[in-house]
């Protein structure tokens, strides 16, 4: 198992250079650079203000030599520096980062827990009102797009019931500390991840149902049966734990782009992650900064995928790993 | 010559007639700022977002009133030369940078310099500049090559923010620690910065205004969404909403929230006007009776109307009507679609393609380039909208890569500052922004642009300015749309925010809560 393990490490290193590597060229293939936001939003330009930009960004050099000094950057673990926000990227990162892994993950375990719970009761009375209900609302969640429901969420709570804040980590000025600011941000924390989460679960649920509906027909559930297992044991040991293969990949492939997922929820709740992040490097081409933020979310897929099929292994016996 | 000598002070007292009621010492303001600004260091950074927070943090040695006179700021007082070529500033005494060491004539002295290098506008504003002295701590003298009317109007903290020279002196300017806590000698003290949640300031204790500041504490609120700023405003979590911080199209209703006060004031330093550059270089639009098709065929009223839901005013030249030497006898060009076809019936225009560049600012302007196109292809015309982000917009526009593309630029309060730079052939250069991008080169213009710009009175200026802003409405060089409206929406219990023509980013100093 260490050598599959350190099989898939070397992979996803060449991976995640080839990630960077075209990354950078195609950052700057997009119209404007660094130097004509900056212009632009100065409200003034002149070829030496212009000049100076460029020479400050290292855009002034040719790109091959561009590239070299990133990626030796990279080897010392050094993201470079985002001139525009006047700050070293890895400390950028660093700084939005927690905000988002809050975010992503509270919304990736209540999506996975709640879909998997749902996906079996629609699973287990299969054909009932139960089953219809789940399987109409999971529809809905999956169809809506996730701004809207955000908007309603935030006008619902927000605005007419006053419940729950409409934006933000913290009370900010409370100055709160221990279990009250848990609770602070937890209460800011729930719309938020409730949307995130809201079309995850509902593609848990519909992926768990029919996986679920599929297994139980098959004959290793009969013979259970038939040794006079109880329903429940049957579906708990049996039918779901096989159902669940299918549920783990899919799981997986959306841990890793839970971050880029979260740039819409981020932008409507003012979540101060790594998502809205990405999206305002990208819109100032802020190169370093977008490049940084890139490298650390394929590298959180490339970890998911790993501990994916990591997974595969507890969730299924009969897989072993080739090494 | 007649002699000038302008004493402040005097034009300061003015400022109290806005504050009819008491003011009230203490309490939190929670205003929002979008985007997040990339830095807070102004003498380094002046996008607006930078300048609304620094606005507090630094100031600069003269402010302006709405009528875009000056006021003492870090001078407290200031005279003219009778040849209008040496400017003596008299700077207050007693003002301390927040981190107590006081400000001098030296910090002025290396402040112009500083900025020479960093900030692009400053530049260009003290190009006629020949040489700045400090006699003593607290005097500066300005030396100008030749009069130039609108220097007493670069001094505005945004234009020329003054920096602490014990703190940059001999550093390297970009990685200076102190641009990410700056230290200014403004009302308030940056506090604190949580990157994508707020921005917090606290109260200067040390203000030379005494009495000053009256708010403890002022959080700028960082909300990416326009929707989710409209919310926080509703359910009341920020008080103020500077202009253009929430769509357009939602400003009539938060404008009408119960305990909601909307100004349009604190614009008339910056005036902004919308237009469309108008490539010159394409041989359709080089010719000026295309041009002035144009402006017949777009539907101005309209765009103001339902576009900008009311707010704004139809432009009627390269001026803006709050600038100085602004005047509206000039050509005017009404809707007329008919005498738009007719127009270009006589200049031979055959339907060929026009590119369209819209301005990618959002909701507003993207329904505003839907409708220019259709008031365009109403008469006759080919258009195609070329879509494309702000980055993307500005390389195509500064490497004259478009035919028509929307813009709105600040004025800057006086047309040698913010207007003459889109007109003047010695402003067409490849590869820039905001300067003369349409290819514009007219010798007469740019002669009366530099005799108004060094004429030594204000009736001589204004003889020059009311000739070129004929010229230029006749020629139409640009297609000129609206002066546009930003209105800056706050709670009632918020008062006296703005009392300057610099508006918000002019500082909280004298805003008080009526609690």
């Amino acid at each position: 198992m260490l050598s599959f393990i350190a099989q898939r490490v070397a992979k996803g290193v060449i991976v995640l250079l080839a990630i960077i590597v075209l990354n950078f060229f195609l950052i700057r293939l997009a119209p404007g650079d660094p130097a004509v936001v900056m212009a632009g939003e100065a409200g003034a330009s002149d070829q030496m203000f212009v000049a100076q930009l460029r020479e400050k960004f290292g855009l002034d050099r040719p790109l091959p030599e561009q590239l070299l000094i990133y990626v030796k950057g990279i080897a010392t673990l050094d993201l470079g520096f985002s001139f525009r926000q006047q700050a070293p990227v890895s400390r950028l990162i660093a700084e939005r980062l927690p905000a988002t892994l809050l975010l992503t993950l509270s919304a990736f375990a209540i999506s996975l827990a709640l879909g998997v719970l749902f996906g079996a009761l629609a699973a287990r009375f299969a054909g009932t009102f139960l089953d219809t209900a789940i399987t109409v609302l999971a529809l809905v969640f999956y169809a809506t797009p996730l701004f809207w429901i955000a908007l309603i969420a935030i006008l619902l709570f927000s605005v007419w019931v006053d419940w729950l804040p409409s934006f933000g980590y913290e009370t900010v000025g409370a100055g709160y500390t221990g279990l009250r600011h848990a609770l602070d941000v937890g209460a800011h924390l729930v719309m938020p991840a409730a949307t995130l989460g809201l079309f995850f679960m509902a593609t848990y649920t519909r992926m768990t149902r029919a996986s679920m509906l599929e297994v139980k027909r098959l004959d290793f559930v009969k013979t259970a049966r038939a040794k006079g297992l109880r329903d429940g044991v049957i579906l708990q040991r049996h039918v779901l734990r096989n159902a669940l293969l299918p549920v783990v990949t899919l799981a997986g492939v959306h841990a890793g782009t839970l971050v880029g997922g979260a740039v819409l929820t981020e932008t409507v709740f003012a979540w101060p992650g790594i998502g809205r992040l990405m999206y305002d490097a990208l819109i100032q081409r802020d190169y370093n900064l977008l490049l940084g933020v890139f490298v650390v979310s394929s590298a959180m897929v490339l970890i998911f995928n790993l501990v994916t099929d990591l997974v595969y292994r507890l969730v299924d016996p009969r897989i072993e790993y080739a090494s | 010559m007649i002699k000038r000598a302008l004493l402040g002070i005097v034009i300061g007292c003015g400022l109290s007639v806005a504050q009819a009621e008491e003011p009230k010492v203490g309490g939190v303001v929670n205003a929002v700022i979008q985007p997040e600004p990339p830095g807070l260091m102004l003498a380094m950074v002046q996008n607006g977002p930078t300048q609304m927070v620094s606005g507090n943090i630094f100031e600069g040695l003269l402010r302006y009133s709405p009528k875009l006179e000056p006021l003492p700021g870090l001078a407290a007082s200031w005279t003219i030369s009778p040849d209008a070529k040496v400017y003596t500033f008299k700077l207050k005494p007693g003002v301390t940078w927040h981190d107590g060491k006081p400000f001098t004539s030296a910090d002025v002295l290396f402040s112009i310099e500083m900025l020479k290098q960093t900030h692009a506008r400053a530049r260009n504003n003290l190009v006629m500049v020949e040489k700045v002295e400090a006699p003593d701590d607290l005097t500066v003298v300005f030396t100008l090559k030749e009069p130039f009317g609108p220097f007493i109007g670069i001094f505005e903290v945004g234009s020329l923010p003054m920096v602490p020279k014990h703190l940059y002196e001999g550093t390297d300017y970009k990685t200076n620690p102190n641009n990410n806590a700056p230290i200014g000698t403004g009302p308030f003290m940056f506090k604190e910065w949580q990157k994508g949640s707020f921005i917090r300031m606290v109260k200067n204790p040390n203000y030379h205004e005494k009495g000053k500041p009256y708010l403890d504490e002022v959080y700028w609120q960082i909300i990416p969404d326009a929707a989710a700023r409209s919310v926080a405003f509703e359910t009341g979590k920020v008080d103020v909403l500077p202009g253009g911080s929430i769509e357009n199209f939602d400003v009539p209703r938060v404008s009408k929230l119960p305990g909601a006060c909307v100004t349009g004031a604190g614009w008339e330093f910056f005036s902004p006007l919308s237009w469309m550059w108008l490539n010159l270089r394409n041989p359709i639009l080089a010719n000026k009776k295309v041009r002035q098709a144009i402006m017949y065929a777009i539907d101005r009223d309209f765009a103001k109307d339902v576009i900008w839901n009311g707010l704004g005013k139809v432009a009627t030249g390269p001026s803006a009507s709050t600038i100085k030497f602004y005047t509206d006898d000039v050509p005017k060009y009404p809707y007329d679609p008919a005498k738009a076809k007719a127009l270009l019936k006589e200049a031979g225009y055959k339907g060929e393609k026009i590119r369209m560049l819209p301005l990618a600012y959002g909701e507003t302007w993207q329904r505003w380039g839907e409708a220019v196109k259709q008031n365009l292809q109403d008469v006759g015309m080919t258009i195609e909208t070329i879509a494309t982000d702000v980055p993307g917009g500005n390389q195509k526009i500064m490497e004259w890569d478009y035919d028509i593309a929307f813009t709105y630029l600040y004025q800057y309060g006086d047309p040698a500052l913010g207007v003459s730079r889109n007109y003047l052939t010695s402003a067409i250069a490849k590869g820039q922004l905001f300067n003369n991008v349409e290819g514009y080169s007219n010798p007469e213009v740019d002669k009366l642009f530099a005799e108004g710009a060094t004429a030594p009175t204000d009736a001589k200026r204004k003889e020059a300015y009311d000739k070129v802003q004929k010229i230029l409405v006749e020629d139409v060089p640009v297609a000129w749309l609206l002066e546009l409206q930003f209105p800056t929406i706050t709670k009632c219990k918020v008062k006296n925010l703005i009392t300057t023509g610099v508006g918000v980013n002019d500082g909280f100093r004298d805003a008080w809560l009526d609690k």
